[in-house]
């Protein structure tokens, strides 16, 4: 009995502390650092021993984790299974691609063929590929049928108007969206973010000039490419709908794994704005009364993240990059890079000042 | 017995009207059993050994294209047991799940919807990976975002036809972001602008949110629009640019391999 006890308390105490490493910014510099690793040092990493262990610790913890009553109810939500399945396909298949890249680098070196090639060994489609193909429309049809089966489609109550749900959130695939929602206003984060990682994706092959790594696995040969798509995706993407999936609770509150989703807990801090912090506590002034003048050093502060850190960067890590790119192709690389870095900057302004607004044209409805 | 009875379908009139090719046992009826099927000729005839291996293609363009042709065939037989309006809708979903006989209609179509997300996503990621955006590829890299958009938007859409407080609230919370698009949103930087002699032209009842809900809030005439929407015009347009991407998926060389 003394036993049990003492084991429950320390089962306690690591959930607690995984409760703690699950709050946004230890979430987020362990999935930062996790990547930076994985692709540092993804020949190791995918090796199958390496790589098995791993999958088998995460899903030793998952299963642990379901002794959690909190747990499993987040994570058998309907609608939040997918995003379980998500995460599982997203890292398998990294593993996956990345073994093959691990494998295509260490041929390249050795001077041997690579892994996809030889253009002219073909095969009929008919039977070769019809076939896969018929076995893979049977066997998703069969994991869909039986998915179908054992997991009903949410209904809840009817619509109504008067009544909001707390949260209330968006469809899971735009939770990343709604999760920008806390560090930017709407039309940042609603409109023209999500209209530049369109216009961003659209423009990644006339860009990427770099004609290496054309139809095959590589991680060698196009470093920069693979790092920043894979921050985007796994970080800037996954990461944040795992966020507002399983930890944004009421009141968009955080809520750890293994917490209960308690409706009365209290907000957040009040949060800062950066006129304060220029006038008043760099320069211990009152505020100016015009609202341009009161935001100059903020409107200085982001017009010269995007003037003057692509000029920056060209002289110094983007050097041979814009020899290649030229200039229209750097500028509106290095363009899209910054947009992108807006997203974790806010995030890490807002954890270590509370910073609110950089730029707070409320007037205008123009924040930043 | 059943194969003497088989040789006689496939010799018959009938079977050779369809297949304009013998039994694909050699190489030149295998090849005609690509070239003369309408569905099968979006396929070469040879492709390249590497490019069938599943741990190269992963199969996910495939599969979000058969996801694809799932939620069409769930979805028109859905569209029998559904009215959009307000008084009806709730209680056509919740009849629907009482009395329709194997009631898996709407699993199928809304999981098969959440699986067709994830796999164009994953979709996208191998493509990335393998560097299949490159030359000459750019062109269909920039249709296929399109799709993945359009899929997004398609779900989206299909979200709000429950009518129930999850479809009603996710979707407020959704289009609320349009109320700040820069000048065509009310709430938006620039909207204020846009004025004639102080009178705004950019209002709650005229902004980019009330294009998309036909309203300020999301009622009746929201759930008419998502509808036509979601089973009319998104499915159309991702009907032809599938189209264009198949196409330019054998015009650009096929599955991309070492050049």
């Amino acid at each position: 009995m003394v036993n049990y006890l003492a084991a429950t308390s320390a089962l306690d105490d690591v959930k607690h502390v995984i409760n703690v490493l699950c709050e946004p910014h230890w979430f987020l510099i362990i999935s930062v650092v996790a990547l930076a690793v994985f692709l540092l040092k993804y020949r190791t990493v995918t090796k199958p021993a390496v790589a098995g262990t791993i999958g088998a610790l995460c899903t030793l913890a998952f299963l642990v984790s379901c002794l959690d009553s909190n747990f499993v109810k987040i994570v058998t939500k309907a609608d939040n299974v997918p995003i379980v399945m998500m995460m599982v396909l997203v890292g398998f298949l990294l593993w996956l691609a990345f073994r093959q890249a691990a494998l295509n680098d260490e041929r390249m070196e050795r001077g041997e063929p690579l892994r996809e090639a030889g253009a002219d060994d073909k095969v009929l489609v008919w039977p070769d590929l019809v076939y896969i193909e018929l076995i893979a429309l049977v066997l998703c049809t069969a994991a869909l049928v039986v998915w179908a089966i054992v997991l009903p489609a949410p209904l809840e109550q009817p619509a109504d108007p008067n009544v909001a749900p707390n949260p209330a959130k968006a469809p899971w695939y735009f939770l990343g969206l709604q999760e920008m929602l806390v560090y930017f206003d709407p039309w940042l984060a609603g409109v023209v973010l999500p209209g530049l990682i369109i216009v961003g994706l659209i423009a990644i092959p006339y860009i990427d000039k770099n004609p290496r790594g054309n139809g095959y696995y590589t991680f060698k040969e196009r470093p920069f490419a693979i790092s920043t798509f894979l921050f985007g995706f796994v970080i800037l993407w996954v990461v944040l709908i795992i966020f507002g999936t399983f930890l944004r609770g009421p009141n968009w509150n955080f809520f750890g794994p293994y917490e209960f989703w308690d409706p009365h807990r209290p907000a957040a801090l009040l949060n800062t704005e950066f006129h304060d912090l220029f006038w008043q506590g760099l320069l211990d002034r009152r505020l100016p009364e015009h609202f341009l003048i009161r935001e100059l050093p903020g409107i200085v502060l982001v017009v010269g993240y995007f003037v003057v850190c692509p000029v920056l960067l060209k002289a110094t890590f983007f050097r041979r990059m814009y020899l290649q790119m030229g200039f229209i192709r750097y500028n509106v690389m290095a363009f899209l890079l910054l947009m992108m870095m807006l997203m974790p900057i806010k995030m890490a302004l807002r954890w270590m000042f509370n910073l609110h607004y950089v730029v707070g044209i409320t007037e205008w409805f123009l924040n930043v | 017995m059943l194969g003497r009875l088989g040789n006689w379908v496939r010799e018959g009139q009938i079977w050779g009207s369809v297949f304009r090719h013998g039994v694909p046992r050699d190489r030149r009826t295998r090849a005609m059993a690509i070239l003369s099927n309408v569905f099968l000729h979006l396929h070469p005839v040879a492709i390249r050994k590497s490019g069938i291996r599943l741990s190269f293609t992963w199969c996910m363009g495939g599969l979000t294209f058969f996801l694809f042709l799932v939620e069409v065939v769930t979805g028109v037989l859905l569209m029998f047991y559904y009215r959009p309006t307000v008084e009806y809708a709730y209680f056509d979903i919740e009849g629907l799940r009482a009395h329709v006989t194997l009631g898996l209609l709407r699993e199928l179509h809304r999981w098969g919807a959440h699986a067709m997300i994830i796999a164009i996503w994953l979709h996208m990621l191998r493509v990335f990976l393998t560097g299949s955006y490159k030359p000459p590829r750019e062109f269909n890299w920039s249709v296929g975002v399109i799709l993945l958009v359009l899929t997004m938007l398609l779900s989206f859409t299909g979200y709000l036809l429950p009518w129930d407080q999850l479809a009603m609230w996710a979707i407020t919370v959704g289009s609320n972001m349009a109320r700040a698009t820069p000048f065509v949103g009310y709430e938006g930087p620039g909207a204020a602008f846009i004025q004639i002699g102080g009178v705004p032209l950019v209002h709650a009842g005229d902004d980019a949110r009330f294009g998309l809900l036909a309203g300020t809030f999301v009622g009746p005439n929201a759930l008419l629009r998502f509808y036509v929407l979601h089973c009319v015009f998104i499915p159309l347009v991702v009907t032809v640019l599938l189209g264009v991407h198949f196409w330019r998926v054998r015009k650009d060389g096929g599955i991309s391999g070492p050049l």
